[in-house]
């Protein structure tokens, strides 16, 4: 469902993704785990368009679509969801309004009839007694206030109302005890199906206990230099990168 | 991200039409015969022209004000018309059915029918187009209550005694440059007076077209609330799109007498010149209300139109324990620019007043806050709060605060707190990464920022405003 082939991006006039090649089939979770700096975050910026990130050479499929063609908007409506490792406050918007408007464009991309605000109160309800929010997050202004707990939960409520067909979880473990990170795993599991893939980035083994991935990927200088199954995260646990040896470090330098 | 905001932001103004109405307008050009034409056009009688000459001579005397912090060539005061009307609105109809259908269209363009059963129920209109006053309704109702709700020009005949006691008596002929040109000119505007302890059992409202080219409109309101009595009036107001700049110079007076309660809201939505600074209305308005004790009055804006905008809805707190109130959205987008605020004068005892207002600039517009906030040596105990917050979309945009404070009364208390903040990159990036397009974006964002303003609109126009935001910022972005 998600194809990349030879992905070159960067941002600020600097290279960050070189080459990376990585193909993602229907309901597969694919973690992506790397140093700091590889590029793992510019992954998910360059895969959901985000300006300021150019892409010089590649091409990305997304469900048979050319996603790097379409603005953010347009691949978000076509099923690309990001959940953000720093997710922004809006002040004054209530998450209620703003994932209303949301769950209603990618209806409408859909065909299918906007939600009315009965409709929609129910399933929010639903989602953010999943992610064990207390129901009045959803009057309170988009992030405004939230703990890092809370943000990162409330990324994962939205994600659960989209339905999208890509998630992409950026660092979501980043800053979380173990059982906000239980929560946030749990909501992630119950979304997966043997249609719906997901890009799990993290830094740490830890989320992988939670999530179990399908393949493990490791993203060095901007390239997918080694993939293997869920042992290979347990294999990074224990001796780090050092595995990269020479080569990453002079690719640092 | 700010080429997506340019676009934006590229204005629609959907209220720019010109309706095809024969009219009479004057030639253009001031002098004391038009001012005398005037008088005569409305069956003044003679204390009324009197006043108007007085106003007229200390206008003569007086200089435009440049303190502001707007730039807009001079303007030429004898290259505009000082009235017009339809013709059709000289032989008086008496009642709907008796007015041009071209003029009842285009309310009903701007989505203001005239017609009552197809109003918004709870609302009483007041249209004003051009120099006179097209039609006012559910009178009736409003007598059965003892309020009176009618254009000002008719109650000069109807009602002199309280014209003659009010009229000025808030807003001097003498007090500023733009509210003397106003009381020697001025044609139409609505006249509200709510009798001891009576609630207005509606909502009031004035509807202002401009449509006629070359002419200025200089309508004039007066609120008078007796004692124990409630209105909440609003205010429209729309224009053709021109080329040339048309000058709006207002005056507001209000007055809530002992325990009175006014409060007024104004949707501001004239033209408001193209993406180059072209055309667009001037708004050189004078808004003033006195309040008695335990009086209050709150003032409630939202302005997106106009090219320059010039006013300051101001209280005067004079009796003991009265409340002033202003919260205000500014909005100004192209080469819009704004320069408004408020004055509370706290002159009485234990008086209070908050000030909130939210300033957005988009585009290469520059929009000011200017607010006194004036403590006098009775003011034991009064109190002020100002929240002033801008909000800049884009790099090119400018947001100033001037804010005056002068206590002369050490039990004053005064607090001020200002923000400035921008439509980030990152909150755009969230919405649009949730599937929502700039546009939206921005709109919701925008609505957001402004939301403790809209909830103290009247439930109807909070919906109206919000969308009229939305409308700005399709055109505009604000």
């Amino acid at each position: 469902m998600l194809k990349i082939s030879n992905l070159h991006a960067s941002v600020e006039e600097k290279t960050i993704i070189k080459g990376l090649d990585l193909e993602i089939g229907p309901g597969e979770v694919h973690a992506i785990m790397g140093p700091n700096g590889a590029g793992k975050s510019t992954l998910g910026y360059v895969l959901s368009g985000r300006d300021g990130y150019e892409v010089s050479d590649g091409t990305v499929e997304l469900n048979g679509k050319d996603l790097l063609d379409l603005d953010v908007e347009e691949r978000a409506r076509e099923g690309l969801f990001l959940a953000f490792q720093y997710p922004v406050e809006i002040p004054g918007v209530s998450n209620m309004e703003f994932m209303k408007e949301s769950v209603n464009a990618m209806r409408e991309q859909r065909g299918e009839e906007p939600l009315t605000a009965a409709e929609f109160l129910k399933k929010a309800k639903e989602a953010c007694k999943q992610v064990q929010l207390p129901l009045d997050f959803l009057k309170r202004g988009v992030n405004e206030g939230f703990s890092g707990g809370e943000k990162k939960r409330n990324e994962i409520m939205q994600m659960i109302l989209l339905e999208p067909s890509l998630c992409i979880l950026d660092e979501s473990d980043s800053g979380l005890d173990v059982d906000a990170l239980q929560v946030v795993a749990d909501g992630v599991n119950s979304q997966r199906n043997d249609k719906r893939s997901f890009i799990v980035v993290t830094h740490y083994q830890r989320l992988l206990d939670y999530i179990k991935p399908d393949f493990v990927h490791i993203l060095a200088d901007g390239k997918i230099v080694k993939s293997g199954d869920a042992s290979l995260a347990l294999e990074v646990e224990k001796n780090g990168y050092a595995f990269l040896g020479k080569k990453y470090e002079e690719s640092e330098a | 991200m700010s080429e997506q905001i340019d676009q934006a932001l590229s204005r629609k103004y959907d209220a720019g039409f010109y309706s095809e109405i024969e009219s009479e307008t004057f030639e253009n050009g001031l002098d004391e015969s038009v001012i005398r034409r005037i008088s005569e056009m409305k069956g003044e009688p003679e204390w009324m022209l009197e006043w108007r000459l007085k106003a007229y001579n200390a206008w003569l005397q007086m200089e435009e004000p440049e303190w502001a912090h707007v730039e807009y060539p001079k303007v030429d005061f004898q290259a505009i018309s000082y009235y017009s009307a339809p013709k059709s609105m000289k032989d008086k109809p008496k009642s709907l059915d008796e007015v041009d259908p071209e003029l009842l269209r285009t309310y009903e363009k701007l989505g203001i029918p005239l017609h009552e059963q197809e109003m918004l129920a709870g609302v009483a209109v007041d249209a004003v187009f051009d120099s006179v006053s097209v039609v006012t309704t559910f009178r009736e109702k409003l007598e059965d209550a003892g309020v009176i709700f009618c254009p000002i020009s008719e109650a000069v005949h109807k009602y002199p005694e309280l014209i003659k006691k009010y009229l000025g008596s808030v807003v001097p002929r003498t007090d500023n440059f733009y509210a003397a040109l106003n009381g020697a000119v001025f044609t139409d505007g609505s006249f509200v007076f709510i009798p001891k302890g009576v609630r207005c059992p509606m909502e009031l409202s004035t509807y202002f077209r401009i449509n006629e080219q070359n002419t200025g409109q200089f309508e004039r309101t007066l609120i008078v609330a007796e004692e124990g009595s409630y209105v909440s009036y609003l205010e429209g107001c729309t224009a053709p799109q021109r080329d040339e700049n048309q000058l709006h110079a207002a005056v507001v007076e209000l007055v809530a007498m002992d325990d009175a309660q006014i409060k007024y809201s104004t949707v501001q939505n004239w033209y408001p010149g193209d993406e180059d600074g072209k055309g667009g209305i001037y708004n050189f308005v004078t808004k003033r209300g006195i309040c008695h004790t335990n009086a209050k009055i709150s003032w409630t804006q939202v302005e997106t139109g106009s090219s320059v905008t010039w006013k300051y809805p101001s209280c005067v707190l004079k009796g003991d324990n009265s409340v002033g109130e202003f919260y205000s959205v500014a909005l100004t987008r192209g080469r819009q620019q704004a320069d408004t605020g408020t004055k509370m004068i706290h002159l009485g005892k234990n008086t209070r007043s908050t000030i909130i207002s939210k300033g957005i600039s988009a585009g290469k517009s520059n929009n000011a806050y200017r607010g006194l906030v004036q403590m006098g040596p009775r003011a034991d105990g009064a109190r002020n709060f100002t929240e002033c917050d801008s909000l800049l979309i884009g790099d090119q945009c400018g947001a100033h605060t001037f804010p005056y404070i002068e206590s002369r009364n050490p039990t004053a208390i005064v607090e001020h707190e200002a923000t400035t903040s921008k439509v980030s990159d990152e909150q755009l990036f969230l919405c649009q990464q949730r599937g929502l397009d700039a546009e939206k974006a921005v709109s919701m964002i925008v609505n957001g920022f402004c939301k403790e303003v809209f909830k103290e609109l009247p439930m109807e126009f909070a919906v109206e405003a919000g969308k009229l935001l939305e409308i700005s910022l399709e055109g505009s972005v604000g």
